[in-house]
Parts: C-alpha cells; sequence; structure tokens
C-alpha cells in the first residue's frame, strides 16, 4: 500500500534528533562556521545519540540493522540543524555504513565494533578527487595488485577530518571498476595535505590527502573478493544526500516564512502578499514533492528492491529544489537575507554543495 | 503504521484490466477524435458501461449504508433529548457492510490508479466515462438516502448515462462566490424555479441532451446572503426551461464536451435540493463548504488525470528517442549526458514529484483524513509539471513532435486543461500559501 506514517520508533527517534538539532546545532551553527571548528561538546553528545551503532548488528556490538528510510528521516532533522556539524557527525558513517554493507565477515568483526564504543571514532573515507570531470565510477586514483599487496596511488580531496583519522576507506580504480581499499592513518606514503576551504559547510574540517605508493594486504579490500559494487554506494549516498538537503530547504522556508509573516512593508507583512506568499507555497510544495522521492528511494533500497533509479531522480531533484528554496528564503529576507546576522546566506551556501558531493556522503 | 511504496496487487490486477481498455479502445481512436471534435467514443463507452454501473451500484450501497447511519445517530440525539454539542459515535458498521468499507479504504486510491492509465490512454475520451461523475459524487457524499436512490439508480441500468456538476458562470470562475444563477422557491407549486447561465459544464450536453442522466446545479437562494445563500440543486435531463445553448471547441480534450447550459425559469421538484435548504451563516453553513470540500476529493483525481498524460508523452519520447539510439542514462554524472538525456530526466524526476504528491493526498482521503492542503499541493505541482513534461515532448522530437503524426502535440494541448479546472495552478497555490500562513482570504487575496 501507499502510507506515509512513521512507526513509532520511527518518530521517537527523529523526535529526540530534532531535539538534538535545534538545542546543539541551531546553537552553535553560526560561530562553528565563522570559526571554521566544530566544538568537541556538540561532537560528544551527537555521538552519544547512539544513531550509527543502531545501525549496525549485536553481534559486532551495535543494537540494530540498517535502514536507508529510517536514516533519511533522521538526516532531514540534523540537516535542519546545521549541515557542516552534521557532516562532521556523520564522518564516521562514511567509513562504517560501507564496511556493513560490502565488508566481509572478517572486515566486519575487525572494524565495526570500533563504531559501538563510547568515543567518537576516528574513521574516515576518500572518493573525491580534485578534477573538474568528477566521475566515482572512473576514478584516477589507483589500486593495482602486487603479490599479496595492493598499491595505491593518487590524489583525495573533500577528505573529513582526515588530519585526525586512525582509517581510510580509500576509493580507487582497479581493473576498470572502482573499489574500496581500508588504508591504516599511519601507512607509509598516506599524506594529508592542506585543508580545503569550501563556499560553504565550513564548519567541517576536510583536507585534500595524497596516497604515494601506499601499500595495503590484500585483505584490505573492502568485500574480499566479491569487491563492492560502487553503484549501490552511490545510491545509498544520493539518498543520504537528498534526505539532508530536505533539511537544509525546510530550514530555510520555515525562516522565511516566519519572517514573512512579521516583515511589516507597506503597512502590511509582507506575506500578505502573493508575489511572498506564492514564493513560500511552492517552496513547501517542492520541498515535500522532494521528501516523498526520498522516502520512496529509501523504502525500496531497504526492501530489496532496485532503488538505484528512484535514488538517482530523488537527488537530481533535491539538487535543484534545496537551491531554489535557499535562494528563495534569501530573497524572501531581501537585503536581510544577504546580511550573516540571518541564517539564510548560509543555508544558500550550503545548498549550492549537494550538487558537487555526489557519491561523498553515505549514512 | 510505517512508510510503504507499493501499489496493492488488487490495484495491479486492476490496471492491468483498465491498460487493455487503453490500449485497444482509447489510443486507436485518438486522433480521430481530436479531428472530429464531440464525436462520440463509443468504442470506450460500450466498453466501460457494465464495469461502471456496476462500480455505481457499490457507490450507491455505500453512500446509502452511510446516509441511513448518519440519520439513526441525528434521531438517537433527538430522541435522547440531548442538544447541539453532543458528539454522538455512530457506532461500528454491520458485519454485511465490513467488505464494502475494506474496499472503501482504497476506493480513492484505486480511482486516482485507474485514472492515471486512463489518461495515459486519452484523456479527452477518458472523460466520457459513462456514470454520474462529479455530479454523481456530490449526491453520494450530501444526498439523503431517497436522493441517492433516486438520482443516481438510473446510472446501475440501462443505456448509458452521464452526470455533471455545473458552478461556472460568465462572470464567475476561480470566484466561485459570485455566482449569480438564482433559486426561488414556488410554495404554490413546492418548486425551486432556477434562472441564469453556466459555462464549461464537463459533459452537460452528455448529461442533459444525450442521455437520460441529471446535473448538480450550484445556485443561490438568496444574493444577499453570499457564499451562504449557495446552494446545489439536481436538474434532470428532460427538465423544461433548461436549455444547452453551446457547446465549446476547445484547445484539447475535444472528445469531451464541455457546454453552455441556460436555465430559463427552469422547475424542480422542492426535493432536488442537496442537503438543507435554510440559509445559515459562520460554522453552520455546510453548503459552500460542502462544495468546496469536494475539490479536496477532486483535485488528486486531476492531478492524477495530469500525470498519465504526462506519463504517456515521456514513455513515448524516451522510447522514440531510444530507437534513434538517445538513451537514458541513469548513473552518469551531469558532465557526461547530453542535454536531451538531462531533459528526459528532469521530466521523469518531474513526473515522479507530481505523482508522489498525488498519492499522499489520496491516502490521506481514503484515510478520511484532512488533506485540503495535500490535494492543492498535489494539482498544482501536476498541473505545472506535466504542462512542462509535455512541451519538452514536443520540443525533443523535433519536427515530428510538433507534427500530427504522432500523438505529442495532442497530448500538450490535453495536458494544460488540467493547470486550469478544478482550481487554476494559481488558485491552488493560493490555497497552499493561506494553509502554510495560517491566514484567511482577507488576509492573503
Amino acid at each position: 500500500m501507499y502510507s506515509f506514517d512513521m512507526t513509532s520508533e520511527q518518530k521517537m527517534l527523529v523526535d529526540t534528533v530534532r531535539r538534538y538539532a535545534e538545542k546543539n546545532l541551531r546553537a552553535v551553527y553560526r560561530e562553528a562556521e565563522e570559526s571554521k571548528h566544530v566544538p568537541e561538546k556538540v561532537v560528544q553528545t551527537g555521538w552519544e545519540l547512539g544513531l550509527l551503532p543502531g545501525f549496525i548488528d549485536a553481534r559486532y556490538g551495535g543494537y540494530g540493522e540498517y535502514s536507508a528510510l529510517t536514516s533519511a528521516l533522521y538526516l532531514e532533522e540534523m540537516a535542519w540543524g546545521d549541515l557542516g556539524i552534521t557532516l562532521h557527525l556523520l564522518t564516521p558513517n562514511l567509513f562504517a555504513i560501507p564496511i556493513a554493507q560490502f565488508g566481509s565477515d572478517k572486515q566486519k568483526e575487525q572494524f565495526l565494533a570500533m563504531f559501538c564504543g563510547d568515543s567518537f571514532p576516528r574513521a574516515t573515507a576518500a572518493l573525491v578527487e580534485p578534477v573538474v570531470q568528477f566521475d566515482p565510477a572512473e576514478l584516477q586514483t589507483t589500486a593495482v595488485k602486487e603479490g599479496d599487496n595492493f598499491v595505491i596511488n593518487g590524489k583525495k580531496t573533500y577528505v573529513p577530518l582526515a588530519d585526525k583519522a586512525d582509517w581510510f576507506l580509500v576509493y580507487a580504480q582497479e581493473n576498470g571498476t572502482t573499489q574500496a581499499f581500508i588504508v591504516p592513518g599511519d601507512a607509509p606514503g598516506v599524506k594529508v595535505g592542506k585543508r580545503v576551504k569550501l563556499m560553504g559547510i565550513q564548519a567541517l574540517e576536510m583536507h585534500e590527502v595524497e596516497f604515494e605508493n601506499v601499500v595495503v594486504p590484500k585483505a584490505n579490500r573492502l568485500g574480499g573478493l566479491k569487491g563492492i559494487r560502487i553503484q549501490k554506494l552511490l545510491t545509498l549516498s544520493r539518498i543520504t544526500l537528498a534526505a539532508l538537503a530536505v533539511g537544509v530547504a525546510r530550514a530555510a522556508y520555515e525562516y522565511a516564512l516566519a519572517y514573512a509573516k512579521e516583515r511589516v512593508a507597506f503597512g502590511e507583512p509582507i506575506a500578505h502578499r502573493q508575489s511572498i506568499a506564492f514564493m513560500l507555497a511552492n517552496m513547501r510544495i517542492e520541498i515535500e514533492a522532494t521528501r516523498l522521492m526520498v522516502w520512496e528511494a529509501a523504502y525500496k533500497f531497504d526492501a530489496g528492491e532496485d532503488a538505484a533509479k528512484s535514488a538517482l531522480l530523488a537527488k537530481q531533484y533535491a539538487d535543484k529544489m534545496v537551491l531554489e528554496v535557499t535562494d528563495g528564503a534569501v530573497q524572501v529576507l531581501g537585503g536581510h537575507g544577504y546580511i550573516r546576522e540571518h541564517p539564510v546566506e548560509l543555508w544558500l551556501r550550503n545548498g549550492r554543495g549537494f550538487v558537487t558531493m555526489d557519491g561523498a556522503v553515505v549514512a | 503504521m510505517a512508510i510503504e511504496f507499493k501499489t496493492p496487487e488488487v490495484i495491479e490486477k486492476q490496471l492491468r484490466n483498465v491498460q487493455i481498455v487503453a490500449e485497444h479502445a482509447m489510443r486507436p481512436d485518438s486522433r480521430r477524435l481530436d479531428d472530429n471534435e464531440h464525436e462520440r467514443p463509443w468504442r470506450y463507452i460500450n466498453m466501460m458501461l457494465p464495469q461502471m454501473q456496476e462500480m455505481e451500484r457499490a457507490n450507491i450501497a455505500a453512500a446509502k449504508a452511510r446516509a441511513a447511519r448518519k440519520k439513526a445517530a441525528a434521531e438517537a440525539v433527538k430522541s435522547n433529548g440531548h442538544h447541539g454539542g453532543v458528539a454522538v459515535l455512530e457506532g461500528p458498521p454491520p458485519a454485511e457492510e465490513a467488505a464494502g468499507d475494506a474496499r472503501e479504504s482504497i476506493a480513492n486510491m484505486t480511482l486516482v490508479h485507474m485514472i492515471e492509465m486512463l489518461s495515459w490512454g486519452d484523456a479527452g475520451i477518458y472523460l466520457c466515462i459513462p456514470g454520474g461523475a462529479l455530479g454523481g459524487a456530490a449526491i453520494q457524499a450530501v444526498g439523503t438516502p431517497e436522493q441517492i436512490e433516486r438520482f443516481l439508480t438510473r446510472y446501475t441500468e440501462g443505456p448509458p448515462k452521464w452526470g455533471a456538476m455545473a458552478m461556472t458562470e460568465p462572470q464567475a470562475g476561480s470566484d466561485t462566490g459570485n455566482i449569480q444563477t438564482t433559486a426561488t422557491f414556488d410554495p404554490a407549486t413546492n418548486e425551486w424555479v432556477l434562472n441564469g447561465q453556466k459555462i464549461f459544464c464537463t459533459n452537460g450536453k452528455l448529461a442533459l441532451e444525450e442521455s437520460d442522466g441529471m446535473v448538480v446545479v450550484w445556485a443561490t437562494v438568496d444574493k444577499k446572503a453570499g457564499r451562504a445563500g449557495m446552494k446545489p440543486f439536481v436538474v434532470e435531463a428532460g427538465t423544461p426551461g433548461v436549455i444547452i445553448a453551446k457547446v465549446e471547441h476547445k484547445l484539447g480534450i475535444r472528445a469531451s464536451d464541455t457546454a453552455t447550459i441556460i436555465f430559463d425559469n427552469a422547475r424542480i421538484p422542492a426535493d432536488n435540493i442537496l442537503g438543507d435548504p435554510e440559509v445559515q451563516t459562520g460554522p453552520g453553513n455546510k453548503g459552500f463548504k460542502g462544495a468546496m470540500k469536494t475539490f479536496d476529493s477532486t483535485r488528486p483525481i486531476v492531478a492524477a488525470s495530469a500525470i498519465g498524460i504526462g506519463r504517456a508523452a515521456f514513455e513515448f519520447t524516451r522510447d522514440t528517442l531510444a530507437k534513434e539510439g538517445v538513451k537514458m542514462e541513469y548513473g552518469k554524472p551531469r558532465w557526461k549526458l547530453s542535454t536531451v538525456q538531462a531533459d528526459l530526466l528532469e521530466m521523469e524526476a518531474q513526473l515522479r514529484a507530481a505523482w508522489l504528491l498525488t498519492l499522499k493526498a489520496t491516502a490521506l482521503l481514503d484515510a478520511r483524513e484532512e488533506n485540503k492542503l495535500e490535494s492543492s499541493m498535489a494539482k498544482a505541482k501536476a498541473g505545472r509539471a506535466v504542462t512542462m513534461i509535455t512541451q519538452k515532448a514536443v520540443e525533443l522530437l523535433g519536427p515530428l513532435g510538433y507534427s500530427t503524426e504522432f500523438l505529442v502535440e495532442k497530448w500538450m494541448r490535453d495536458a494544460k486543461i488540467n493547470d486550469i479546472y478544478e482550481g487554476t495552478g494559481q488558485i491552488n497555490t493560493l490555497i497552499v500559501a493561506r494553509e502554510i500562513l495560517g491566514y484567511t482570504r482577507n488576509e492573503l487575496k
């Protein structure tokens, strides 16, 4: 059937995350953005929500199973709070979720426990490369098999929390397909380079990382002999990013709506005018439509159906929607929207990033 | 409950049958019926008649049972001496109705799926579906068991008959509160006397001239009372003083008739009024609000029809281009796609966005929950999306897209009506805006 009601467990979870986002992320997002640093306390309280262990099997120390839908539901709330801090909090997921999805039993046993402890795990992933025509399916970073090892060479960028990482999941081209390799942070040849400065999400620390003749044992190939299917990973990433985009858009829409009801011009609130009211109505329609597309893709993923097309359409739709909505919010606030005292300019900068990050975030 | 996106098997099964109708009794006649405006799609009508009559039978039984339960509950209140403000539970329905209720719980979901598929076949032909249509829906919603029996039985038997709803007038389109047609009660004959003119009445001619049908006509019993004075009346075929003055020539949906109806001292029995004849203002004014309320259930249907046309255009464009070697690519980065491939993806995404909004509005309707915001969102989005999709289809197919060689140019003309009737895109956006801002019609005009 077509049903749009969350389970009571999902409702509770979403409620908890929303309160966390409101109390913690909204309190520090501007300071974090300006100082380009996420406060430790927010990371610790975020980690204490226990979201990631909720997606890890009890046999590896967690207490649940992965659900793209449940993830999408609370990711919207987190991104509503702040995208930059959210991406910081999600960094361990970039390592853990692919291990849980594709890892061999041995890899799961070895690595997943690290994501079920009390402290924020120091693991990340390196996918994006510093080229204009970036394609996750045709990476320039290579992994070449030599005896019992793989040798990895290439340059990565947008690697979150790279300078503190104990573990990297490095995506590289191996015999024409994209595969992933588990690389210790202290392996010889791993060089964390300069911090990446982006238009938005500046609270999140990201670095360039170069891998120069990095040797890992063949057991570190994710999924063992079977390897990974990059398209499945991209599908998950698209669901994740589209859900986050809905959250950013909703934040901007709600702010603009409240502002338009308060701001008086020509003797009445500007929301009394169709030119403003219709912008808000269209924002609401597009946000709702995107959310449903995300839910559908996530539902299909969880049901084991082919979700690739739904996820792609949702992500593509979300990319445009979030830009339109955040831009609309700046416009509703007029000159005030351009001033950094209001958050809408930040949301517009953050919104612009989604189209760029295809594949870079899975949660 | 849990979030779910799955078409129920029972709907899938019916859809397969409807697709056969669409492919065999609609598509082959599409071009001819577009060229020969107002020719009737008999192949389709005759094919649909038995199952429509069956459906009307089930609808009538359910509506009568509902109306009877409501009446019994109201009488129980009266006889117990309770006064207004006392909530009365209707009580569980009798066992024999339980199966009917189960079917009802996905009735609208089934309907929007059927209509999407029929409109995929042909949106103009689809509208000629025999049955009570919007008029029948109004009677089912607010009629007494006696009225339901008297007006709707005709749709369960005999030759095909049609129903219609007449609201729009030359000076009152989106501002439905401004209608001028009058209904005056004549105590001498115990009749209502209707005077005025209605335009743009879908299936008006089929209902009043070409079959033994009926039209639900909105008229005012008291002009000073404004909206409170507006009431719906059932006017049957053969009523003296009812004249079909004109059938419009349109941009699209040409198989469907769009009639001008003149009421010149048309007399109808006293009990042809639907709902309470008393003029009530304030929260008791259920008449006009009732009419507006029916939009909450008809807007998802119009959205579904739009989406059916959009899907036809999208699928045809995609398949035609694929034969030419331009294939859809679902995994590639944007810079590796041609603009045509990017356009196709955009069309498909827009279609899905509109469809999911429609399904949500419909699910709420079946659950008998408030869906005013959702149905207007779906309608506004679907009208706009499908206008874009069909226009794009014409563009992408080049010289043949613009030509009558293909049906896409017709689909583009057909699609546009969905951005207009049952509330224009602008009216629905206005409704969404008022709902999200919590504004009245005076605060946001």
